[in-house]
């Protein structure tokens, strides 16, 4: 595979893999840096990138892993437990200052839900996956994924109204 | 009519049991500008999922040129030039080695040729010194004469 084929087939969701990688790694500038890991692995085994029937699905659960260990390692420093036991406090107050406008307010509410729930939702919501492909994507059960996504939902919901009720009151 | 039949999909929405085609009504409905007051509220979830939608990895995609595929090629390429280099290392040094031992050959000839030179030139003093040997008897003989005298 030369390098135009190669972006040709990486060109069309690349975007995706970035915002699959933001919606876990928050941070703008370490979402770049995974997704970029990501294409140079994609790069670095093109000769067996054929094989996959399906591309897209395989960078996504390459980019979910890549993520997901991230933030493991993330955790395992005691910086973060330390940092996390006032940050609820500090985010919220962040958020009535930041967040004036609902939209955004709806992307702290996400950057708040489990790991799991972030990603359902962000594959259905804002890509648009169909429902197996999330199960495959995830590497979950498709009865899993329906649960994870009403509940990411419900969770959205509930938090945007009281929000709007604080906001009035 | 149509709000109520907004309301249903949510609660489908709500449920995940919402088909594809649902949850499209549900976001085209809710990205247009005339939402029913009460159902507002819902409005942001949409607006946002559209909006986060947008975003786009701004990177340059990075490819390096060594590549799997590369490498294997490159390897092949280093391979190539150290035949080269050891076919000519090994032409070159017999070379040398030729050289070397015409050169100890010649060393030895002429040698040889000195030695024997030099033998020649010391057969011929030995034969002067035998002619000089006469000459000690000359001597001799003078000496008995004058000893006579």
């Amino acid at each position: 595979m030369t390098q135009s084929e190669f972006l040709n087939v990486v060109m069309p969701f690349k975007d995706k893999l970035y915002r699959l990688a933001k919606r876990l790694l928050v941070s703008a500038e370490e979402a770049e840096d995974a997704t970029q890991e990501i294409l140079m692995k994609l790069w670095a085994r093109n000769d067996m990138m054929e094989r996959y029937k399906n591309v897209e699905a395989f960078a996504m659960t390459m980019t979910k892993n890549f993520c997901l260990d991230r933030l493991k390692s993330k955790q395992s420093g005691n910086l973060k437990l330390v940092h996390s036991n006032y940050s609820d406090e500090s985010t919220s107050l962040q958020h009535q200052v930041e967040a004036r406008d609902s939209v955004s307010w709806v992307e702290k509410i996400m950057e708040d839900l489990p790991e799991q729930q972030k990603m359902v939702l962000q594959l259905r919501d804002v890509e648009e996956y169909e429902f197996d492909e999330i199960a495959e994507l995830l590497e979950m059960q498709p009865t899993a994924v329906r649960v994870a996504l009403s509940r990411a939902r419900k969770t959205v919901r509930e938090k945007l109204l009281q929000k709007h009720r604080y906001g009035i009151g | 009519m149509e709000s109520d039949r907004i309301k249903k999909l949510l609660e489908k929405y709500f449920e995940a049991t919402a088909t594809e085609a649902e949850e499209r009504t549900l976001r085209d409905y809710f990205l247009q500008e005339e939402v029913t007051p009460e159902l507002k509220q819902y409005a942001p979830m949409f607006a946002y999922f559209s909006k986060a939608k947008e975003e786009r990895y701004t990177r340059q995609v990075p490819l390096n040129t060594v590549t799997a595929g590369n490498r294997r090629n490159l390897y092949r390429w280093i391979s190539v030039a150290a035949a080269v280099v050891l076919t000519f290392g090994i032409y070159f040094g017999n070379v040398q080695i030729e050289k070397r031992k015409t050169e100890r050959e010649q060393a030895l000839y002429a040698y040889n040729e000195t030695k024997k030179a030099l033998n020649l030139l010391a057969e011929n003093f030995g034969k002067g010194t035998e002619k000089v040997a006469y000459l000690n008897e000359f001597e001799e003989a003078k000496q008995k004469i004058y000893n006579g005298n």
